[in-house]
C-alpha cells in the first residue's frame, strides 16, 4: 500500500490527507514541527485578542485523526534523499514514502534590516510566532510600544492585536496608501482613514532603516528612512512571506523561490509534490502570481493533488480569483479582478462607489471597451460568491451587474441596503439609465 | 470540555480589566441588589414602594452605565476582545461565584420560598414584602415568589437588552430581536397576565406567547376549568392555546425557522440571549455533546407528551352524554396524530433521517405502547403503578424545576447560556424537529470563502459546531439552531448568512469548494 507523507500540516497538507482518504485507503502520515494538531492560521490573531482559546481555531476534535487513520508525526524534516525516498529528521529517526508532498507553507520575509534577529523582533505567521508575542508583548506594561513595519494583511492584523491590549503602535508601510499595491486609490484611503480611527499611528512612504539593541540584545528603538528613532519595545516584521523551503536545498527538488511546480503540482522528481503557500508554478495560471500564499488556493491544491495521487491525474485550474479580509472592523471581500492603478491594464476602468458617512464602499472593474464585468471589491457589503462566479464565467457586463446586485448581496437580514445609491451614482457617472431588479429568491437559488 | 483546562501558556493578560466607568456601574448595580439582598435578612427600611423603587433604578442604571463604559468610546464592530481572559467569561473564580448564587437563589425560590419572605396566610416579610406595593398596584394582589421572580427577569431581560443592543449596534438583525424580546417579556410576561388577573380573577395566569410544551400545565384540570368557567374570554384564550400548538406555531416555523420562537419571542431565549450573553461561548461543540443533547432532549419530548395525555386523560369521563370528548375518544386522537405525524415523516423524509429515523421511531412506539397500556390495563388516570398527578409533580419537580431553572439558569456562567433550551426544552425540541424537516429557514454558506477560524463555533450558543459545515460549503441545517444570528455576526470573511428560501437545495454538501476547477467540482460532487 502506498505511504503518503505530508512534510506541513496545514491547510494545504490536512486538505490534501482529507481528500486521499476519502478517494482511497492509503496509508497517510502528516509531519509537522509547529503543532500537534491542524489548526487555523488565520484565527491566531483571536487567541491573542481572546475572542477563542487555542484549541478553538483546531477544526476537528482530536479523535478525528485517528478515526480516518490519519497519522500525525511531531517531528521536524531536515533533508529529503530523494534516491532512497526517505526523510531524516532533527533527533536523526528516519521516515520511508513512495509519495512525498511538501507543503510547508511560508516564513516572514526580512529584508536583511540591521537588528532584524534581536529579540523583541518577529514576524507573526506560525503558532510559535503567537507564543512569542505573548511572551513580547502581554500588556502596555511590558511593551510601551510596538512598531509594525510593512502595510499589508499580516501588519493591520497584528496592529489590530496589539490595540485590542492598548498597546500604542506605529504603523510604518512603504507605500504611499496603505496596501495600495491592491486596492485602487478610494478604497486605500477608506483603509487609511480607519488605521488612524482606530488610534494606530500610521507612517505611510516609510521605510525601516534598522533596528537599535539595548544591552541585553533586545530591541529597543527603531530608526526609519525619515531620519526618526521611534522607541519601542517590540517590532513587527510584516513585509510579506516566503516559502519556507530551507530544507531542499540539497535535495535535487528544482527550487526557485518555492518548490517548483507543473500544473499537476508535481516537482522535478517522481513522486514529489509540493503545494500550498510554498509551491511556485512554472508560469502564473491568469492573472495570479506563480506563487499565491493564500489559504484558499492552498486548500484548492491540496483537492486538485489528491485526485492525481489517487490515481485520477488532474491539473490544478483555480477558478475565478476570490478572497477577502477583515481590516479592523471593515470586512473586505472580492472576487474577479479588480487591480490597483499599479496593475491595472489599459483597458480596465473602475467604477467606485463609497457611502457618505460609513466605511462602506466598492469598486467594481470592467472592461471599458465591452463593458464586461471584470470583478469586484466590496469593503463593508457581504456579497455571494455563487452569484459573482457565475457571472463571471457567463461573460456578463456590468451593466448586467448592476441589475441584479441585489441578487448578490449576502448582508444579515434588515441591514441597510445600497444597492439603489450604488446604481444611482452608476447611472450618473456613466449617464445610463439602469432600474436594479427586486432580489429574487428564484434567481439567486437556480444560479446557485 | 475535558480540553479546557488543558488551555495554553498564551491566554494571558489583557483586555481583561475593567475601566473606572464599569466599576462604578458595578458598585451602582451591586447597590441596587444589595438593597434587595438586605430584605432577605428581614430588614425593614420603610417605605417599601420607595425602597423598591431605588433598587430597581439603580440595578437599571448600573447595567447601563456598565454597558456605556465598555462600548460607547469604542467603533462599532465584533466586542469580543478578553472574552476568554474575564473571570466572568472564561469560567474563572467570579463565573463560579455566580454560578453558586443563582442557582442558590434559585433552589430557595423553587423550593424554599419563605425564606424570600412569603406567607401564606398572613402579610408577607422580607423581600416579597417589597415587592407587595407593585403587585397591588398591577393585579391587587399581595406579591409572591414568583412576582419578585417576573420582575426580576423581566428588568434582567430589559436591562442586559439595552446593552446587548449597544453591542451589537452594527447589526440590525440583532438589535430588532433583541427589541422584539424585551417587548415579548414586558408586554406578554410581566403586564398582561397581571392586568388580565385584575380584569377577571377565575382566570388562569396566562403568559399568551408561552405555549405547549414550554407551559406544560396548560391542560390540567385546574387550568380547564378556569377556561371554562371564564366564559367567552377563557374559551378564546383555550383556543388560542391549542391553535398555538397546531397552527400558529408550525406555520410560522415553516416560513421563518424556530428562531420566530427561540430568540424573537421566548422569555428563557430572551434571558438567554441577553443576561446570558456574556456566557455563550461556554456551550460543549463536541460530538459526544451532541449526542447527549439528542438523547436527552428528546426524552422530555417523550416525557412531557405521555405526561400531558395522562393528566388530561385522568379528568376526563367515559360518558358521552356528560361531555363530548371521552377517555377513550381523546386518547385515540393522541394516537391518531402521532401515527400521522410519523408515518408523514417516515414517507416523505426518510432519506434525509437516516440513522435517527431508528431513534424517531423507538420514541413513536414508547408513546404508542404505553398509551396502549394506559388505556387498557390501568385505572383512571393510573399508568401501570404511576398515578397522573404522581407523573405531573415528577415532570413538574425534574424538568419545569430543576433542569430550567437550577441548571439551566443557575449555570449559566459555567455550562453557557443555553443549556435548558439546548438539553431541556420539549418546545425547542418539537420546533427544531419541524425546522430540520419542514421549513424553509437555513444558515447559508457562502461559496469557498470560509477560512475555518473558528468564531462561529465558539460563539454558538447552542453548542453546533457551525465551522464543520461552513469549511465544507454546506449550509447549516441544525434542528437545534435558534437563529440568534451571532455566527454570521461574529464570522470575519463574511460567510454564514440567516435566511429563508426555497426547500429544494436547501441542505447540499459539497466535496469540493467553489474556486476550485469546474470540472473537478462536477467529478467530486457526482461521486
Amino acid at each position: 500500500m502506498d505511504h503518503i507523507v505530508i512534510i506541513g500540516n496545514g491547510i494545504s497538507g490536512v486538505t490534501l490527507a482529507r481528500h486521499i482518504r476519502k478517494l482511497s485507503d492509503k496509508r497517510i502520515t502528516i509531519i509537522s514541527a509547529e503543532s500537534d494538531y491542524f489548526f487555523s492560521r488565520t484565527a491566531l490573531m483571536y487567541v491573542y485578542m481572546g475572542h477563542m482559546k487555542f484549541e478553538h481555531t483546531q477544526p476537528y476534535e482530536n479523535w478525528f485523526w485517528k478515526k480516518n487513520r490519519i497519522d500525525l508525526m511531531n517531528g521536524f524534516v531536515e533533508k529529503v534523499d530523494t534516491d532512497s525516498k526517505k526523510l531524516l529528521l532533527k533527533g536523526g529517526s528516519t521516515v520511508s514514502y513512495d509519495k512525498l508532498v511538501i507543503a510547508t507553507g511560508s516564513k516572514p520575509n526580512k529584508f536583511g534590516w540591521p537588528g532584524q534577529d534581536l529579540k523583541g523582533v518577529q514576524g507573526l505567521y506560525s503558532k510559535q510566532d503567537l507564543e512569542m508575542l505573548e511572551k513580547n508583548a502581554p500588556n502596555n506594561k511590558v511593551c510601551n510600544r510596538a512598531v509594525i513595519v510593512g502595510g499589508g494583511l499580516i501588519g493591520i492584523e497584528m496592529a489590530e492585536m496589539l490595540r485590542s491590549r492598548e498597546i500604542p503602535v506605529t504603523f510604518l508601510v512603504r507605500e504611499k496608501s496603505f496596501w495600495n499595491g491592491v486596492l485602487p486609490a478610494g478604497e486605500s484611503a477608506m483603509i487609511n482613514e480607519h488605521i488612524i480611527e482606530h488610534h494606530i499611528d500610521l507612517q505611510l512612504d516609510t521605510n525601516l532603516e534598522k533596528i537599535i539593541a539595548d544591552d541585553n540584545g533586545h530591541a529597543k528603538a527603531v530608526v526609519t528612512d525619515k531620519g526618526e528613532t521611534i522607541e519601542c519595545n517590540v517590532v513587527g516584521l510584516t513585509a510579506g512571506v516566503a516559502p519556507n523551503i530551507d530544507f531542499l536545498k540539497d535535495s535535487g527538488i528544482e527550487i526557485g523561490r518555492g518548490v517548483k511546480v507543473n500544473r499537476f503540482l508535481e516537482t522535478n522528481i517522481k513522486d514529489v509534490y509540493a503545494i500550498g503557500d510554498c509551491a511556485e508554478q512554472h508560469e502564473g495560471i491568469g492573472s495570479r502570481r506563480p506563487i499565491e500564499a493564500v489559504w484558499y488556493t492552498g486548500r484548492m491544491m491540496g483537492e486538485t493533488l489528491a485526485q492525481t495521487i489517487c490515481g485520477n491525474p488532474r491539473k490544478y485550474n483555480p477558478g475565478h480569483w476570490f478572497n477577502s479580509a477583515k481590516f479592523l472592523d471593515v470586512e473586505y471581500q472580492t472576487y474577479g479582478w479588480v487591480f490597483s492603478e499599479r496593475g491595472k491594464k489599459e483597458n480596465e476602468q473602475h467604477f467606485h462607489w463609497r457611502h457618505p458617512e460609513e466605511k462602506i464602499c466598492i469598486t467594481v472593474a470592467f472592461d471599458k471597451d465591452t463593458n464586461q464585468f471584470l470583478g469586484i471589491n466590496t469593503f463593508g457589503i457581504r456579497m455571494r460568491h455563487e452569484i459573482f462566479d457565475q457571472w463571471l464565467t457567463e461573460n456578463k457586463d456590468i451593466d448586467h451587474v448592476m441589475t441584479y446586485l441585489k441578487d448578490a448581496n449576502f448582508d444579515p437580514e434588515f441591514y441597510n441596503l445600497h444597492e439603489d445609491a450604488i446604481v444611482a451614482k452608476y447611472n450618473s457617472d456613466y449617464n445610463k439609465n439602469i432600474n436594479p431588479k427586486k432580489k429574487s429568491w428564484k434567481r439567486i437559488f437556480s444560479i446557485a | 470540555m475535558g480540553n479546557l483546562n488543558r488551555s495554553m501558556s498564551l491566554a494571558g493578560e489583557p483586555p481583561k480589566a475593567l475601566n473606572t466607568g464599569q466599576k462604578l456601574a458595578v458598585i451602582t448595580g451591586m447597590t441596587g441588589m444589595g438593597i434587595l439582598i438586605l430584605q432577605l435578612f428581614n430588614l425593614n427600611l420603610g417605605n417599601s414602594a420607595l425602597w423598591l423603587s431605588i433598587a430597581i433604578l439603580a440595578i437599571f442604571a448600573g447595567i447601563i452605565w456598565f454597558s456605556q463604559a465598555a462600548y460607547a468610546h469604542k467603533h462599532k464592530g465584533i466586542k469580543n476582545d478578553g472574552v476568554w481572559f474575564k473571570s466572568m467569561s472564561s469560567r474563572g473564580v467570579l463565573a463560579w461565584m455566580a454560578g453558586i448564587a443563582l442557582t442558590g437563589f434559585y433552589i430557595v425560590l423553587y423550593f424554599y420560598p419563605q425564606y424570600l419572605g412569603l406567607v401564606k396566610d398572613g402579610d408577607n416579610t422580607g423581600l416579597i414584602a417589597l415587592f407587595d406595593p407593585l403587585s397591588k398596584a398591577l393585579s391587587g394582589n399581595p406579591a409572591s415568589q414568583w412576582f419578585v421572580y417576573g420582575t426580576l427577569y423581566t428588568v434582567a431581560i430589559l436591562a442586559f437588552g439595552a446593552k446587548f443592543i449597544w453591542k451589537y449596534r452594527h447589526n440590525k438583525y440583532e438589535q430588532l430581536r433583541t427589541v422584539s424580546v424585551m417587548f415579548f417579556q414586558t408586554a406578554f410576561a410581566f403586564f398582561i397576565p397581571e392586568i388580565m388577573a385584575r380584569l377577571n380573577g377565575d382566570l388562569p395566569y396566562y403568559d399568551l406567547k408561552n405555549m405547549w410544551p414550554l407551559n406544560y400545565y396548560n391542560f390540567e384540570r385546574y387550568r380547564i376549568n378556569g377556561f371554562i368557567d371564564s366564559g367567552s374570554v377563557g374559551m378564546t384564550m383555550l383556543f388560542f392555546g391549542i391553535i398555538s400548538i397546531f397552527v400558529i406555531s408550525p406555520f410560522l416555523t415553516y416560513k421563518y425557522g424556530k428562531r420566530w420562537y427561540c430568540s424573537w419571542v421566548c422569555g428563557c431565549g430572551g434571558l438567554a440571549e441577553t443576561a446570558g450573553d456574556s456566557f455563550r461561548q461556554l456551550s460543549d461543540k463536541s460530538k459526544f455533546a451532541w449526542k447527549v443533547e439528542r438523547w436527552v432532549v428528546h426524552s422530555v419530548v417523550v416525557f412531557v407528551t405521555l405526561m400531558t395525555t395522562a393528566v388530561i386523560y385522568s379528568y376526563l369521563g367515559n360518558d358521552t352524554s356528560k361531555y363530548w370528548l371521552t377517555k377513550t375518544m381523546f386518547i385515540s386522537g393522541v394516537a391518531i396524530i402521532l401515527t400521522a405525524v410519523f408515518a408523514w415523516v417516515m414517507i416523505y423524509k426518510r432519506d434525509e433521517l437516516e440513522k435517527d429515523a431508528k431513534y424517531g421511531a423507538i420514541g413513536y412506539f414508547t408513546i404508542i405502547a404505553v398509551l396502549i397500556g394506559m388505556h387498557f390495563f390501568s385505572g383512571s388516570g393510573n399508568i401501570f403503578i404511576f398515578k397522573a398527578e404522581t407523573l405531573r409533580t415528577t415532570y413538574s419537580f425534574l424538568i419545569g424545576s430543576v433542569f430550567s431553572g437550577v441548571i439551566g439558569t443557575g449555570f449559566y456562567p459555567i455550562l453557557g447560556n443555553r443549556v435548558w433550551c439546548r438539553f431541556g426544552c420539549p418546545m425547542a425540541a418539537i420546533l427544531g424537529f419541524q425546522q430540520r424537516m419542514f421549513s424553509k429557514f437555513r444558515i447559508t454558506t457562502n461559496g469557498g470563502q470560509c477560512i475555518s477560524c473558528g468564531n462561529c463555533s465558539t460563539y454558538c450558543e447552542m453548542g453546533i459546531d457551525v465551522r464543520a459545515y461552513a469549511q465544507k460549503g454546506a449550509n447549516i441545517v441544525r434542528s437545534s439552531c435558534v437563529g440568534c444570528g451571532i455566527c454570521s455576526a461574529v464570522c470575519p470573511r463574511g460567510v454564514l448568512k440567516l435566511e429563508n428560501g426555497p426547500e429544494k437545495g436547501r441542505i447540499d454538501s459539497k466535496e469540493v469548494l467553489l474556486g476550485n476547477d469546474v470540472d473537478l467540482m462536477d467529478l467530486v460532487n457526482k461521486n
